[in-house]
């Protein structure tokens, strides 16, 4: 349902994404020197696991204590004379948004780095209605000049090397402002200098500002965002008007509580000790930064996944990225294949959880994954996301029973569970396939939904006698 | 000690050769070895695919064949991961309360092979001779879900003439993760190939590891593209008394 337009389903997307030569380098070199320097800053905390499991229980409070928290945050927001607006769904978040940037007569708006306003479609809707909207972040400027979607949630643009940055730059900037010089290089430094050149433009001119965040502090009404470069804090300080989505998890109480995921953060996103920019909000400060602020509330299916007793914890996720970075899988396919705004591991049990299975992209997600629990080690919230996969596979199977539809697969693995349930059945099954066994040591090909198994890999032969009749034979 | 071997069902249809070598090893080590014939399988295909259901019989099964054993010993990661920690959920859900205490009473008692040898029998020089170049895949369920540590690495090193080459990028998946193999055939082939690789840069004869489903696939891939490297179950080396191999 929130598949990126016309993109098909997992299997299918990761297929051709495995063929993409430029892509599985981009990604392979930049995922591996993420994880070496994550590793490195991890172990230098001594109290590394304990931060985890504190982190993991405050957003379990939080979590459990939403309706309390949700609403000494509006109090407090609004004692400091920002706005609260709840929004049930994208189409109520993006009306809020566009309601604010009408009253100021706005065409365009400068924006921070946020994933839930991609969540929500926001610069589409306001493209709609002839809004611009204007991407600061550096990475999501190169996502939005390059006409792309983002495919990491802290480095959106992490399928494209410098050169296509350049090109991109070279062919789009002077389409939505200040344009690159004509002698732009691949030199980092020139890259973000063009970036900067042009963003600077927007800055100035902009009213409205719009951001997402990372916490929101209950006690005191504060927002807070955690960025790199500087422009959150552009956007966040010089328009006149600011207004913020922000996905009802994102709560804690305090700021006590904010000091443990301040720790948690940085080195699991960007494997540093302390991320460059840390910005903080509570409603107006009268004459400092934006005199107008707005708070959108947003649920959009988080109350769906916060009833899934198992899928909850998905919940505390606090978008570090973590298991983006260790994936086996996505650091292969890339975030494109899971065709979300949230890709890897967490995008594989977020989206189910938001949405439901009876979308075909949702349902083939909770199997993008081989188990190997990589995700579960390092995400500095302790989501055991291997538990909430096969929990929704079993969602995703219960679905499909209740369809009635006749399913090959479930008819096998019927069949097998037969087999199994009884150890008399299975020795009779291992009798019969031991007489019919081929010569060949090894099996090359498989029909059917098997031959995936065969095309890549041979498989061993039945034995002549299996384990059971031997101890029969032997010990029996 | 009385042992009740768990060999699992890929194991005892496809692979007993592995089995074998369990009941060698733990009688040379002074076990009790028996192996119930009630036993069928731990349920992990089932639950991993969704098949909730059809679970609660197999775990009911399991359970009811090794009743009365001082330890289950399994050669095999994966699955002693699902006896250990997801039999647990399969109970609850069925929200049968006798299957519940009946797991509870069994998790404990769940060994996998390397676990058991170190931490149970507390040994590491099981007295096998195997003079070949080797090198271990870790596979994920032991490594994370079972948090089997070094301990199969330790066993290696006392194995007499064995020659322990480290695995380059070991700690990553394999790409087998049951039917991921079949639902994901390239990604998990992708994946393959990289292992692989690794394996082929430790040059190698023999690949090691302690769970069979990853070694048929790693396997697979090794004996498709003909590179004479072989892969081997843990139990098999450990077992061995230098005559072959
Ligand atoms: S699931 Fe955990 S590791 Fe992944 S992005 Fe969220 S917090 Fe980070």
């Amino acid at each position: 349902m929130n598949a990126y337009l016309g993109m098909p389903a997992f299997p299918e997307a990761a297929r051709a994404a495995l063929a993409d030569t430029q892509l599985r380098r981009n990604l392979g070199r930049a995922t591996s020197t993420i994880r070496a320097k994550r590793a490195r800053v991890v172990g230098e905390m001594p109290d590394w696991e304990q931060l985890r499991a504190t982190g993991a229980a405050v957003k379990d409070h939080t979590l459990r204590h939403l309706d309390t928290y949700l609403e000494r945050f509006e109090q407090a927001v609004r004692n400091a004379g920002g706005h609260v607006h709840w929004a049930r769904d994208a189409a109520e978040a993006n009306r809020v948004v566009l309601d604010v940037t009408r009253a100021h007569g706005a065409r365009d708006v400068v924006k921070v780095k946020s994933i839930v306003t991609q969540e929500i479609g926001l610069n589409e809707a306001l493209a709609d209605a002839g809004v611009s909207a204007w991407e600061t972040d550096l990475a999501e400027l190169i996502v939005q000049l390059g006409d792309d979607f983002p495919s990491h949630f802290l480095v959106p643009a992490i399928h494209r090397n410098r050169t296509e940055i350049r090109d991109i730059f070279r062919e789009r900037m002077a389409g939505a402002g200040r344009p690159a010089p004509d002698d732009l290089t691949d030199d980092p430094p020139r890259l973000t200098e063009a970036a900067r050149l042009h963003l600077r433009q927007k800055f100035l001119r902009t009213k409205v500002g719009i951001s997402g965040a990372n916490f929101a502090v209950a006690d005191s009404g504060t927002l807070v965002v955690v960025e790199s470069e500087g422009n959150g804090r552009m956007c966040l300080t010089l328009p006149d008007v600011l207004v913020s989505v922000v996905g009802i998890e994102k709560l804690v109480p305090s700021w006590a509580d904010l000091e443990v995921f301040l720790q948690l953060l940085p080195r699991s996103a960007t494997a540093e000790r302390m991320n460059p920019y840390t910005s903080t909000w509570s409603g107006v400060t009268p004459g400092d930064g934006p005199q107008e602020v707005h708070v959108v509330l947003l649920d959009n299916g988080r109350t769906r996944a916060l009833a899934d007793a198992v899928g909850r914890q998905a919940l505390r996720c606090i978008r570090c990225s973590a298991c983006l970075n260790v994936c086996p899988v996505y650091e292969r396919v890339g975030g494109h294949a899971y065709g979300s705004v949230y890709p890897g591991p967490i995008g594989a049990i977020l989206n189910p959880l938001l949405h439901g299975t009876a979308d075909p992209h949702d349902a083939a997600l909770p199997y993008a994954s081989s188990l190997c629990g990589a995700c579960y080690e390092v995400c500095p919230v302790a989501i055991d996301i291997p538990s909430v996969l096969v929990e929704q596979r079993a969602e995703v199977v219960d679905a499909k029973r209740a369809s009635r539809r006749p399913d090959p697969e479930r008819t096998a693995l019927r069949a097998a569970a037969w087999l199994l349930s009884d150890a008399g059945r299975m020795e009779r099954a291992e009798r019969v396939a031991s007489r019919s066994r081929p010569l060949a040591e090894r099996v090359r090909r498989l029909p059917g939904p098997l031959a995936g198994w065969t095309d890549s890999r041979d498989l061993p032969a039945p034995p002549a006698e299996s384990f059971r009749a031997w101890w029969r034979r032997t010990r029996g | 000690m009385r042992v009740g071997l768990f060999v699992t069902c890929v194991n005892d249809a496809v692979l007993p050769e592995t089995g074998k070598a369990t009941v060698r090893l733990l009688e040379r080590l002074g076990c009790d070895v028996d192996f119930p014939m009630a036993q069928t399988c731990c349920g992990q295909m089932h639950f991993n695919s969704g098949y909730r259901r059809e679970c609660v019989p197999i775990v009911r099964g399991f359970v009811d064949a090794f009743r009365g054993y001082d330890a289950i010993v399994v050669p095999s990661g994966s699955c002693a991961g699902m006896a250990k920690h997801y039999h647990e959920t399969v109970a609850a859900e069925a929200g049968d309360e006798r299957l519940r205490a009946d797991v509870a009473a069994a998790a404990p008692r769940v060994h996998e092979l390397s676990e058991f040898l170190v931490d149970v029998l507390g040994v590491v020089d099981v007295g096998a001779k195997f003079p070949h170049r080797v090198t271990y895949h870790p596979t994920c369920h032991s490594l994370r879900l079972l948090g089997v540590g070094d301990r199969p690495l330790r066993l290696l090193r006392a194995v007499d003439g064995l020659d322990l080459v480290e695995l380059p990028a070991a700690n990553e998946c394999c790409g087998f993760g049951g039917t991921f193999a079949l639902k994901n055939p390239d990604v998990s082939t992708a994946m393959g190939a990289d292992k692989v690789a690794h394996v082929l840069e430790t040059e190698a004869e023999i690949v090691v590891a302690g769970d069979n489903s990853c070694l048929t696939h790693i396997g697979g891939l090794l004996g498709r593209l003909r590179t004479g490297v072989r892969a081997m179950h843990l139990a098999e080396v450990l077992a061995s008394t230098g005559a072959g191999a």
